[in-house]
């Protein structure tokens, strides 16, 4: 299969992938609960009170047509009107969606190069302290749970230490530009290093907690990918070649390992979504996580909605992402 | 030294494993000169591939050369760290393997490997500098470059596949070439045009060659001598005509009995019983539950390495029987 | 006469172990392995000792979980109060202790649910193939293409959050795992010889995949299972310190690190050892997993 074929093919079940999200999130926010008005505004609601919001929220409509309305508005990106901001979901979406992605592309950043390099030292030095070291470091970071990880950490280095800020994105009297959203990036374009240098402190905690867990996952299949390599028959066509021990690893192990790690780092990047809304909530990270738990806690249908669908919308994007790179990495798959 | 190119004297390479120390070489002798052509016969897991790694220093965990000694020219490989070894590797030693795809790394072009084994340990860019030494190679060993220098491994049949890597192999210009069984995982009629490249590219670079194989037939056709290997032992060696017209380990027999040729009209013969497990090998001649000559003796002691001809040597009981008979 | 039926019976007996010394040499590896794995053996140990704990709870702690005691608030811990006391005077050991049969509950009921949902609609997808396969694989993506712990809050917090809907939430976003997996099973037995044998004598598809796909399928499913019940943990916690999950007074571990947020600075001790006892479960149930399958992997089985 040609390259251009696979993504196309890739797109379009994309396409039906999105419209099933959007059918089970119908499920959830429009079928499911039996007295959304009830449970917004509460039992004991004047019964015009009631029926505005019924109204306003669609839901004196047959289930079918609230379907057809709904669709209709998704494939307009028109989510509706946040209950609580009373602002267009979408305008929210665009306003709390960088500081997710700037704290899920840094902690991404560091999962990989922490990971892939343990991982590779683990399987080179096995059964020595560096992979003793690594391994204890991989399991327990795939066991803590990321929001007390980061409650202990927010003690020791905030409360306790005084070292790193206890939250949000940057200090109250620094404003940093705006221009991509991203704070480092934006900081980096104006060369404003204040605003920098305040924003890498703020997300230094945030980014090691939520990037912990994909770090230790990336190390461990680092690791064993490694291994499988290292015990292929082409290093050891490479050994009989003379090339030393660096080049045998660097040139011909690593990249073949690297393939399947290529997986995890897609797949992480769904736990890293997931741990993003635990992270963003302990560290008042004004991110799509923490709108989603908010809108949830108040039952802000419009919100959950539009929130819910952006993220499995990014999530997909970038599992596609990751098939194509696969398929670029890997010679074998482009027959 | 018995050879004036290599001589391994009382190897012994164990592999440790859940089920025990796999004994996989019991003392194995063998002597080579320059340029000669030496085959390695045997049933698979008779340690034939094992001595072939030992030479190379490729024997890694969880296996380990315990004892013995493998001298290449005026060095002694088994008493060389990492680094001199690689430089022997790859300059003086190369070595071809049986699954040529799966010996190629999959994610590099076929260039870039034969142009790594010329200029080896270089920088990226400097190693794209002997491109033109690649290409002489590859049209060396019957393939287009201009079709096969930039495809992956996974591109190429197996018969191309193992072309490329004896252009990778003799690119270094080795003074020993060992081939790992090259020709078995391939299609019979490769095969043959395999062994004929092998043997007239060996005549132009005059190197000396290994060739490990568990086919009688091919080990006649190619090598000047052949030495047969049974569960980690070399117990005979000889002239390859010596081998064919007057084998003498009962075992070499029993091998030849097995091989079927046109126009032979006695029955093929198989030898009965299996290869021992090599965790709990047979004491003595480890051949001796399968062979119907066997003595006392033979459980005991492993007979020694005896020069019962003209360079042909025999490790067997038997023999040092009749030779005592014929002295009394 | 009852000697020499012993005998036979002797004799019957090494013939049926001489002709199972293959499954027996197997076992013997497979323990072999479990003995080599240090880090195993400490996993097991882990999970037994949490669920002795789970079924000995009330003769390990003499303080009701729930009551409140609002004399005895935010004590640190002590020997009276081993790990101390929360806001509202609870003994917080004993709501670690008692909030172990929580987290065990969970894991038992979404286990039972997710990998129900999950084997059935791999093998029907697996057994039958063609669009049957490609409508309930794409149903699979479906959720799949959801971050597991956003999909399992929305269901939460439409179903009301509770100890209840929050077992439904994890059971139905968990199930796409075993689906997958048992339809690859199912794909391999179904193309076995012996199927086909049996299709011949007239077997009927409900009782072939009943009978004979089903429990071939089930046992990767089991491991992957043991594999995933540290995250369905993580994954309950993370619903209960949201607010999204088991409500208080439910001593559930997550919601109780929550309770302790607030006095995180002071009383560290409310969020401290109820956080912990996840990790040291989760850590049980990961290297548990780990070695299970690197028991099974086949490399190490050479």
């Amino acid at each position: 299969m040609k390259l251009g074929t696979y993504i196309v093919k890739r797109l379009f079940l994309m396409i039906i992938v999105m419209f099933g999200v959007a059918t089970i999130v119908f499920f959830i926010t429009h079928v499911i609960p039996a007295d959304p008005v009830g449970a917004i505004l509460g039992g004991n609601a004047p019964i015009e009170l009631v029926d505005q919001m019924r109204h306003q929220l669609g839901l004196d409509k047959s289930i079918p047509l609230q379907f057809i309305n709904y669709m209709e508005g998704i494939v307009h990106g028109d989510f509706g009107v946040s209950l609580k901001t009373n602002r267009s979901v979408l305008k929210d979406i665009i306003d709390f969606f960088p500081a997710t992605i700037e704290l899920a592309i840094v902690s991404m950043i560091f999962a990989t190069i922490v990971g892939v390099v343990l991982g590779i030292l683990s399987a080179v030095y096995r059964n020595k302290v560096i992979d003793h070291f690594s391994r204890v470091f991989s399991i327990l970071g795939v066991s803590m749970p990321v929001f007390w990880l980061g409650l202990l950490l927010l003690l020791l280095f905030y409360y306790r230490l005084g070292w790193l800020p206890g939250g949000g994105r940057n200090s109250l009297f620094i404003f940093p530009p705006h221009i991509t959203g991203l704070v480092l990036l934006d900081s980096v374009i104006a060369g404003d290093w204040t605003s920098f240098w305040d924003g890498l402190r703020h997300i230094i905690l945030p980014a090691f907690v939520l990037g912990y867990a994909s770090a230790a996952s990336i190390a461990r299949i680092m690791r064993a990918s490694m291994l499988d390599v290292l015990r292929q028959d082409f290093i050891r066509t490479a050994k009989s070649k003379g090339l030393s021990k660096r080049v045998v690893i660097y040139r011909h192990a690593v990249k073949n390992a690297l393939i399947p790690v290529v997986t995890i780092i897609g797949l992480s990047f769904g736990s890293l979504l997931s741990g993003a809304v635990l992270t963003e909530t302990i560290f008042s990270w004004p991110g799509l996580g923490r709108y989603i738990v908010n809108a949830l806690l108040v039952l802000d249908y419009p919100a959950v909605t539009g929130g819910t669908l952006f993220i499995a919308f990014i999530y997909s994007l970038a599992n596609l992402i990751v098939d194509i790179s696969y398929a670029v990495l890997d010679p074998r798959m482009r027959v | 030294m018995r050879g004036n190119l290599l001589d391994i004297t009382k190897l012994k390479v164990v592999f440790y494993t859940y089920r025990g120390v796999i004994k996989a070489l019991n003392g194995v002798e063998l002597w080579m000169n320059r340029g000669e052509r030496l085959g390695i016969v045997g049933e698979t897991g008779c340690g034939k591939s094992v001595t072939a790694l030992s030479i190379m220093g490729l024997v890694e965990q969880p296996g380990e050369i315990v004892e013995g000694k493998i001298a290449f020219e005026d060095k002694i490989l088994t008493s060389m760290n990492g680094d001199a070894l690689n430089k022997i590797r790859g300059n003086d030693l190369a070595m071809i393997f049986q699954e040529p795809v799966a010996a190629l790394n999959p994610v590099m072009r076929i260039g870039f490997q034969i142009a790594e084994s010329i200029s080896r340990n270089k920088k990226k860019n400097e190693i794209k500098q002997v491109y033109p030494e690649v290409r002489r190679m590859l049209e060396l060993v019957g393939l287009d470059w201009k079709r096969t220098i930039d495809l992956y491994p996974h591109e190429l049949s197996g018969g191309m596949a193992q072309r490329a890597m004896i252009a990778m192999a003799l690119s270094s210009k080795p003074k020993l070439l060992i081939a790992d069984e090259p020709t078995s995982a391939l299609d019979v009629t490769i095969q043959a045009q395999i062994l004929e490249l092998l043997d007239e590219l060996v005549k132009k670079f005059g190197n000396a060659v290994i060739l490990i194989t568990h086919d009688m037939g091919v080990a006649a056709e190619f090598c000047d001598k052949i030495a047969v290997m049974y569960a980690g032992n070399m117990v005979e060696y000889a002239n390859t005509t010596d081998i064919f017209e007057n084998p003498i380990h009962p075992y070499t027999r029993g091998l030849l009995r097995a091989v079927p040729k046109i126009g032979r009209t006695d029955e093929l013969e198989s030898i009965p019983g299996v290869v021992p497990d090599l965790v709990d090998p047979p004491p003595g001649c480890r051949f001796h539950p399968r062979c119907k000559y066997a003595m006392d003796a033979c459980k005991e002691k492993f007979p020694s390495l005896l020069e019962v001809g003209p360079e042909h040597y025999v490790a067997c009981h038997l023999y040092l029987k009749e030779e005592m008979k014929n002295a009394n | 006469m009852s000697e020499v039926k012993g005998v036979a019976q002797k004799g019957r007996f090494k013939l049926f172990l001489e002709r199972r010394k293959p499954i027996i040499e197997d076992w013997k590896h497979t323990f072999y392995l479990w003995k080599s794995t240090t880090l195993a053996m400490v996993g097991t140990v882990i999970i037994f000792v949490f669920f002795g704990i789970a079924i000995f709870a009330p003769l390990l702690t003499s303080y009701d979980p729930i009551a409140q005691d609002l004399d005895n608030r935010l004590l640190p811990p002590s020997s009276q109060h081993l790990f101390g006391t929360d806001q509202y005077g609870r003994d917080v050991f004993s709501r670690v202790i008692y909030g172990s049969r929580v987290e065990l509950w969970i894991i038992f009921i979404v286990s039972i649910i997710s990998v129900g949902i999950g084997t059935l609609v791999g093998i029907i997808a697996g057994y039958f193939g063609g669009a049957v396969d490609e409508v309930l694989m794409r149903i699979t993506d479906m959720f799949l293409a959801f971050p597991r712990l956003v999909l399992a809050m929305a269901f939460t917090a439409s179903l009301g959050p509770n100890l209840t809907n929050t077992i439904i939430a994890i059971s139905f976003v968990d199930w796409t795992v075993y689906a997958r997996l048992a339809r690859a099973e199912a794909i391999k037995v179904k193309s076995q010889p012996y199927i086909e044998a049996i299709r011949g004598l007239g077997a009927k598809n409900t009782r072939i995949m009943a009978f004979h796909v089903l429990p071939m399928s089930i046992s990767p499913v089991i491991v992957q299972l043991t594999l995933r019940m540290g995250t369905i943990i993580l994954t309950a916690a993370g619903l209960g310190f949201l607010g999204l999950g088991a409500q208080p007074p439910i001593p559930e571990w997550g919601a109780i690190v929550s309770d302790g947020r607030s006095y995180l600075v002071q009383q560290w001790w409310i969020t401290t050892f109820p956080g912990l006892a996840i990790a040291i479960v989760v850590l049980g149930f990961n290297l548990l997993g780990d070695g299970i399958r690197d028991i099974l992997d086949p490399r190490l089985r050479r």
